[in-house]
């Protein structure tokens, strides 16, 4: 309770944005604000790459696939195992949001931080703007767009 | 047999591109998201076997090109149907018109806005200016470092040079240009281009008699 009347003082910041292509490899990394401990670039590499099998492991877990399909008349959603969304510290939250192909957005934020979601659909749309749609961008290569930094950068300190 | 025969130029309700009404500006707005897709493989396609920047301007002026003639054909049809035909609505036959048409009448049906400012060099009395703070072809674009001359609203330098030279104004090409150095507005317009028309000789010989003819 005492935290939520401080709402106001309290932290509220997005640390980290880690893209991870479909085949493990840190593609993209940024640090907004200070906080976490630095990382070098290959520490960096061994976090996305470990939580790329992780999630991947998770995904399998969960749901078991039915032991006969359900009869045929009646259409089904197949349920998309989602893996791995949230792993919570006492120091900061990591959320994961996995595109439809499988690359994945991984924010490090305080555990605060509200709206996590909101923040996420607007780094996945910067993503498809800047980067997606940069003919000098290639699929799963590290990602150098000039303009996705700087709508990331104008976009996370607004949120502050 | 039927299905093969459909398509654009026969389409299935028996309305070919003949029979729409010439005017259709009002629903002909199309998605950006579509055509900066489209762009990226236009810029990919282009990007095969240069030889450098310079290559790669030209091959996008070249696709623009064709366009600008067409472009032309079409916006004079439509703005002399739809206005009571005046000396206006004709070819532009002078440079200040023809560039007016590009500046205002071109822009606005590519990008919905007129363009930023229409200028005359001054170190060159056949080199004329249009700059676009923000051109929409540039919007999704992130130059890489190492090619940072490369301006892909060379496109649009393509359009304009087909439409100049469709009108009977011949050029010694267009070019697209970041605006840089010039002072105060890189800041704010860090996309800044100066599309570069540099008009031949004969044009501005016949510019100069027909404003001694008045």
């Amino acid at each position: 309770m005492r935290r939520e009347w401080e709402g106001e003082k309290l932290p509220r910041v997005v640390f980290t944005l880690l893209i991870v292509s479909k085949a493990g490899g840190l593609i993209y990394n940024r640090e907004f604000h200070a906080g976490l401990s630095k990382q070098d670039t290959n520490e960096l590499l061994i976090i996305a790459g470990t939580f790329h099998g992780v999630h991947a492991i998770s995904q399998k877990l969960c749901p078991v696939p039915p032991a006969q399909p359900p009869p045929s008349n009646i259409p089904t959603m197949p349920v998309r195992p989602s893996g791995i969304e949230v792993m919570e510290s006492a120091n900061f939250r990591l959320q994961c949001f996995q595109t439809v192909t499988g690359t994945k957005f991984l924010l490090f934020t305080e555990p605060q931080q509200p709206n996590i979601d909101g923040i996420m659909r607007r780094i996945y749309e910067l993503y498809c703007d800047f980067a997606m749609k940069n003919p000098f961008y290639t699929v799963e290569m590290p990602i150098r767009c000039e303009k996705f930094d700087r709508g990331l950068d104008g976009f996370v300190k607004a949120t502050r | 047999m039927a299905a093969s025969s459909t398509g654009l130029r026969y389409p299935s309700n028996k309305k070919t591109i003949y029979d729409r009404n010439i005017n259709r500006t009002k629903t002909s707005e199309l998605s950006r998201a579509a055509f900066a897709y489209l762009f990226v493989e236009m810029i990919t396609y282009a990007q095969r076997r240069v030889t450098g920047i310079a290559d790669l301007e030209k091959r996008l002026n070249t696709q623009g090109y064709p366009l600008g003639l067409r472009l032309l054909d079409l916006l004079l049809a439509r703005t002399a149907s739809s206005a009571t035909t005046s000396p206006a609505n004709l070819r532009p036959t002078r440079i200040l018109p023809l560039l007016q048409f590009i500046h205002t009448t071109l822009w606005r049906h590519l990008f919905g806005r007129p363009a930023d400012a229409l200028e005359r060099s001054a170190a060159n009395a056949a080199e004329y200016m249009i700059s676009d703070n923000d051109p929409l072809v540039n919007g999704y674009v992130s130059v890489p470092k190492e090619i940072s001359q490369l301006n892909c609203a060379a496109f649009v330098a393509g359009v304009i040079e087909g439409v100049c030279e469709g009108a009977g104004f011949a050029t010694d090409g267009v070019s697209a240009h970041w605006a840089e150095g010039a002072g105060g507005g890189e800041d704010m317009w860090p996309g800044k281009t100066i599309f570069l028309i540099r008009f031949r000789e004969e044009v501005m010989e016949r510019e100069e008699i027909l404003g001694r003819a008045g």
